[in-house]
């Protein structure tokens, strides 16, 4: 359980001395019990009360990192368990089942599909963030070679190999030792050793156990055979399983502060059907898996969990922006409708998808409000005639088209007569105010 | 460290709602989060309504709408097809011709489809204007009489229109929807209105306005999360009547669900693509608390479906 500020005090030297910065030692033991503060801060702490407060407030849920670099993937971290209160801190990653089963040719494809599968969305770069490749043939040479196709080619992509032979994870280690792995497939059965595997190649460990009893009983074990970095399963096969389990793992490290199971973790999405696989993702990436595993990464797939994720993890306080600029939609002419509007991207999907569906070829001007809707911008001061016209002049537009006519949106019709002051030989229409109201618009505008 | 269950269990209780007249659905009841049986009890599981229009869809996207091609040149055909050959639980009409910008029918003519629809089916039919406000209004007043007694779900009551909508499913005993646009204080307080009218508050079901995967549905999301805990935890009555995600309108709009492979290779196969759009929204939007959910096409349909037996 977290310290509240008084527990902390009654561990701090109660000196004042004011070295931390802060006027009393309450005021400090204030910002240790929220997090805003290091105890580093103090110079006079005794040994014994960094122990105590170092263990409290370590985070709830441990962090983990496999790979190295920018293509790296930190799991865990997470502080709460509905999105609505805080940010969701790391993305869930996926990776996709390797088998090493398969041929090399068969092997090289995937790997191919996983080095492709990156798609730019709303200024984020999302892909396919590791690969799983599992030692299926239970032969240790195979597995060796699979992991070797695999690192040759995609050097960068974090990696975790999937076997519960210690003998065929050290062959597999020994190649991927330098890209900070994960090592899944430790039981009960295979602790020690699969630890020191662990150990001797700086990897993490996938740890699991049937239910979460024995899965806490395991990591505790793990812990004191001296590793800490784990992901976690619990056996959890069906819709059913995965959401009592992720629900019970969060609850008991996030509110009871239970350390056995604050770790990340990993759901096993595979299905047999690509469509159902990704709504067991969906269960996984709304309900607090920290790694999914997939057994395929058709692109259409991968666009609906990328964006999912997406949407889940954003944070609930910032809106998410587009770029500003004047964006085409269709092949406009010279001659084609200009509009403009805000960067809030809700406000860009749903007025750039409006106006591709009325099929009228046109201009968005998108403007950078700071991610405000267009009344929110209007009424902050962010959106206003002067701004506007500025924007329109400096984006250069006036050398791309052959017209002088600017669309407004309907809530700001007030803002006509004044762009047009800012604007000289400008012509400035009121649009509609709502999104869905564009068709009809764009059909009787351009036609006239 | 033993390892002891964090079980939560909650005094407030979502309203258990039924609708239909001779084959029903039920849906809400439960007294804990979505899909949450370890701890409490889900009485019942959430229902998927096909949606039909009173029109040929040309504007739906060529996936979904090839499906229905031989039979959405009449809502009649229409709704049976869905009912008899899709095993649909429930249909829900929307009465988009009567939109002023579209064909702009009648009340009358609204009312004959509704009845003739309803001659033709047995399974729940949850009736939709063209979400033009004061149209609404006037379709929705015929439609519901014309429904009476078949304990349709009447859809849907906004700020603007709710009293003549709130007293047109009173008079007809049918549910109602109540929907706001994505804040949840703005759907308390309509359904505070609606009840003020004399309401049953058990016969409200909430919209807190439905958004697709990549285009708002983390805001749709989060306020169905925050509306379901309001319910739970607070026992707030005015927030437990059961939620709609009307999720085939929204989604079978986006880019997603329309671009083409050869527009853009890196988005994959479009048929799959808009199936998944629907399929995915509406899983997200199952585990934030949706239990009445509108949807077009029958491969994402049957795939939720699999997805709500597996979490029950």
């Amino acid at each position: 359980m977290a310290l509240t500020g008084v527990e902390i005090f009654k561990l701090l030297p109660k000196t004042n001395c004011k070295k931390c910065g802060h006027p009393t030692c309450l005021a400090f033991a204030m910002k240790l019990a929220q997090r805003q503060v290091s105890l580093d801060a103090c110079p006079d702490v005794s040994e014994e009360t960094k122990k105590i407060l170092g263990e409290a407030s370590a985070p709830p849920m441990r962090p983990i990192t496999i790979g190295l670099g920018d293509k790296a993937v930190k799991m865990g971290e997470e502080t709460v368990l509905f999105r609505h209160e805080k940010r969701f801190v790391n993305p869930c990653a996926f990776a996709v089942e390797i088998k090493d089963s398969l041929s090399d040719d068969d092997i090289n494809k995937i790997v191919d599909d996983v080095l492709n599968s990156e798609i730019d969305r709303v200024g984020q770069k999302l892909r396919i963030d590791a690969i799983f490749v599992n030692n299926v043939s239970n032969d240790a040479g195979r597995f060796e070679s699979a992991v070797k196709t695999i690192t040759s080619k995609a050097p960068l992509v974090p990696l975790i190999v999937a076997t519960g032979n210690p003998a065929a994870a050290e062959a597999a280690l020994k190649i991927a030792a330098d890209k900070k792995p994960l090592l899944y497939g430790v039981d009960e059965s295979n602790a020690e050793a699969m630890a020191n595997v662990a150990k001797t190649y700086k990897a993490s460990l996938g740890v699991s156990a049937k239910g979460l009893d024995a899965l806490a009983a395991l990591t505790e074990k793990i812990k004191s055979l001296g590793v800490e970095d784990m992901v976690i399963n619990s056996g959890a096969k069906t819709a059913k399983e995965i959401l009592e389990a992720n629900t019970y793992i969060r609850r008991a490290a996030i509110k009871k502060n239970f350390k056995a199971l604050g770790y990340p973790v990993i759901t096993f999405a595979q299905r047999d059907d690509a469509l159902f696989e990704s709504l067991i993702a969906a269960l996984g990436i709304t309900k607090y898996s920290s790694l999914i595993v997939l057994s395929s990464i058709e692109k259409w797939k991968n666009l609906a969990l990328f964006t999912l994720r997406q949407n889940i993890y954003t944070d609930p306080q910032v809106p998410m922006q587009v770029e500003q600029k004047i964006y085409k939609i269709g092949e406009p002419s010279s001659n084609a409708p200009l509009m403009i509007t805000t960067n809030f991207s809700l406000t860009y999907f749903i007025v750039s998808g409006e106006v591709e569906n009325s099929k009228v070829a046109s201009r968005l001007a998108v403007m950078d409000c700071e991610g405000l809707s267009v009344l929110t911008a209007w009424a902050a001061g962010k959106f206003t005639a002067s701004k506007i016209a500025q924007f329109i002049k400096e984006s250069g537009i006036e050398n791309e088209i052959k017209h002088k006519e600017l669309i407004i949106p309907g809530y700001v019709a007030i803002l006509s007569g004044a762009i047009e002051d800012k604007l000289p030989g400008w012509k400035v229409t009121v649009g509609p105010r709502e999104a869905n109201g564009l068709t009809v618009f764009l059909k009787s505008y351009a036609h006239n | 460290m033993a390892f002891a269950a964090p079980k939560e269990t909650f005094s407030g209780k979502v309203f258990e709602v039924t609708i239909g007249a001779d084959k029903t659905a039920v849906f809400g009841g439960e007294n804990v989060l979505p899909f949450h049986l370890f701890e409490g009890s889900v009485p019942n599981s959430p229902v998927i309504a096909y949606e039909i229009q009173d029109v040929v869809p040309d504007d739906w996207p060529e996936t979904v709408r090839k499906v229905y091609k031989s039979v959405s040149g009449d809502p009649i055909t229409w709704a049976k097809y869905c009912q008899d050959e899709l095993n649909a639980k429930a249909i829900a009409l929307r009465l988009v011709s009567t939109h002023p910008d579209r064909e702009n029918r009648s009340p009358e003519d609204a009312a004959k489809t509704v009845k003739d629809v309803l001659s033709a089916i047995n399974i729940p039919l949850i009736i939709l204007g063209s979400n033009h406000i004061e149209k609404d209004s006037s379709v929705l007043i015929r439609a519901s009489e014309a429904a009476k007694g078949k304990n349709c779900v009447i859809g849907k009551a906004q700020e603007g229109n709710y009293k003549t909508i709130t007293a047109a499913a009173m008079a007809n005993n049918h549910k109602l929807i109540a929907m706001s646009e994505l804040d949840i204080n703005l759907s308390k307080q309509l359904n505070i209105l609606i009840t003020q009218m004399g309401f049953d508050k058990e016969k409200l079901i909430t919209d807190p306005m439905c958004s697709a995967l990549g285009y708002g549905l983390e805001y749709t999301y989060s306020v169905m999360e925050r509306i379901r805990l309001a319910a739970l935890i607070q026992n707030d009555t005015t927030m437990q009547p059961p939620m709609i995600a009307d999720v085939g309108m929204y989604t079978w709009k986006t880019k997603e669900a329309q671009a083409l492979e050869s527009d853009l290779p890196l988005w994959g196969s479009l048929a799959e693509r808009g199936i998944a759009w629907e399929a995915v929204t509406a899983s997200a939007l199952l585990m934030s608390g949706a239990e009445l959910l509108i949807m077009r096409h029958p491969e994402a349909v049957k795939a939720v479906e699999k997805f709500i037996e597996e979490l029950v």
